[in-house]
């Protein structure tokens, strides 16, 4: 039992850099996507949702492979911090900006968006 | 390959700045900002574990915190165009305050 | 202070420790006295500013959300797969929609739940509350039927208030 948890822990060892940096990429990634999406949607609410990939899975992937990487355990604790941190606080600065603009009558787009108009549907 | 990540989300950031410059309301500037600001945080980490030295989270947590309460302070100077404004506790009139 | 309060002292004090012993790292003697000494500060500050309450100190409802979590982890990654596949698309077959929801939450710790899970999950937004009302805008309108939350609205409630329906 004992053989097998060393052998374990260092497997973990070996695997967990190229495992957390793979992480770290596809959380990067899914940033750019983010922000691909926050330049191509027509209006400000819609442009909400596009920000919060970047808030959500981002952050988790990002943080989730730096955790990986990390090479003590306070470190892991800070990465917990942040990650909480965002978790409360993306959703509070999200509906702030949405209300904001509600509030101040900034109308959103309703119904089905197409960029070429293809449909024929009034938007 | 942490490199690649930092500069994925490097390249991001440059991306949010165009919508932050272009934006044609004053809330996608000011969501762009907020979303460059999370950005920072997770590109203040990555910059961390590249040069080895992951003492740059505690910097990364500050500014997760700055950025926070910069964003509500702007929008609620926006909405009330002040502020000395209370923020409405239970019991006192609507609760969408 | 009275009674009452005791819970939620102990709680934001077990949560300021927590903090404190996660961020520094050194567990010399100056260090964690200066440490007991800030964690007093902020405790005095928080009585005299008068918000150790259920909203003020969340934390006896910790285990409600802990086990509320995973659930909200997986909605959000379903949800994001919907809205890169949206990001991605060469042509752009997004539906904005603003949809009412009424909510059964009750206190306003449940309510502030809801709304943040709604928020937190991309493709939704929740742009007003009002009352048990919540204006929600939702990328896509076929999946933002007010249905559509009625699941969250129930785990959510549970999580906050301990009460509600089984699962």
């Amino acid at each position: 039992m004992a053989d097998f948890l060393a052998t374990l822990a260092t497997g973990w060892e070996v695997i967990r850099f190229p495992l957390g940096a793979a992480l770290c990429l596809a959380g990067a990634l899914l940033c750019v996507i983010g922000t691909v999406g926050m330049l191509r949607f027509p209006d400000f609410y819609t442009r909400l949702h596009a920000a919060s990939i970047t808030d959500t899975s981002g952050a988790t992937l990002l943080l989730l492979g730096m955790a990986m990487m990390a090479p003590d355990w306070m470190v892991v604790s800070k990465l917990g911090a942040i990650f909480i941190f965002i978790y409360l606080t993306s959703p509070a600065s999200s509906h702030a900006a949405a209300n904001a603009a509600h509030t101040a009558g900034l109308q959103p787009l309703i119904g089905p968006v197409d960029t070429h108009d293809k449909e024929g549907q009034d938007s | 390959m942490t490199a690649a990540a930092l500069i994925a989300v490097l390249f991001g950031m440059l991306l949010l700045l165009i919508r932050a410059i272009a934006g044609p309301t004053l809330y996608d500037r000011v969501l762009a900002v907020n979303s460059f600001g999370t950005k920072t945080v997770l590109a203040l980490g990555l910059l961390g574990f590249v040069m080895g030295r992951p003492q740059f989270l505690d910097i990364a947590i500050l500014y997760a915190l700055i950025n926070f309460v910069s964003t509500i302070a702007i929008l609620k100077f926006f909405r009330y165009r002040s502020f000395q404004v209370p923020l409405v506790r239970r019991g006192q009139g609507g609760g969408n305050g | 202070m009275k009674g009452a309060h005791v819970p939620y002292f102990l709680g934001l004090l077990v949560a300021l420790v927590g903090f404190w012993l996660g961020m520094s790292g050194h567990y010399t003697p100056l260090l964690l006295s200066l440490g007991a000494v800030s964690v007093a500060v902020c405790l005095i500050l928080a009585y005299r500013l008068d918000i150790i309450d259920r909203e003020g100190s969340p934390y006896v409802r910790i285990v409600g959300f802990a086990l509320y979590f995973p659930w909200l982890m997986k909605e959000i990654a379903k949800a994001n797969w919907t809205v890169v596949k949206a990001c991605l698309k060469a042509e752009m077959d997004i539906a904005p929609a603003l949809v009412k929801v009424k909510t059964a939450c009750e206190s306003d710790l449940a309510k502030v739940t809801f709304a943040n899970s709604i928020t937190l999950t991309p493709g939704t937004v929740t742009v007003e509350i009002e009352g048990d009302k919540m204006l929600v805008h939702a990328l896509y309108e076929q999946e933002a039927q007010p249905e559509a939350f009625a699941e969250m609205d129930r785990r959510s409630r549970r999580a906050a208030d301990g009460k509600g329906g089984p699962a």
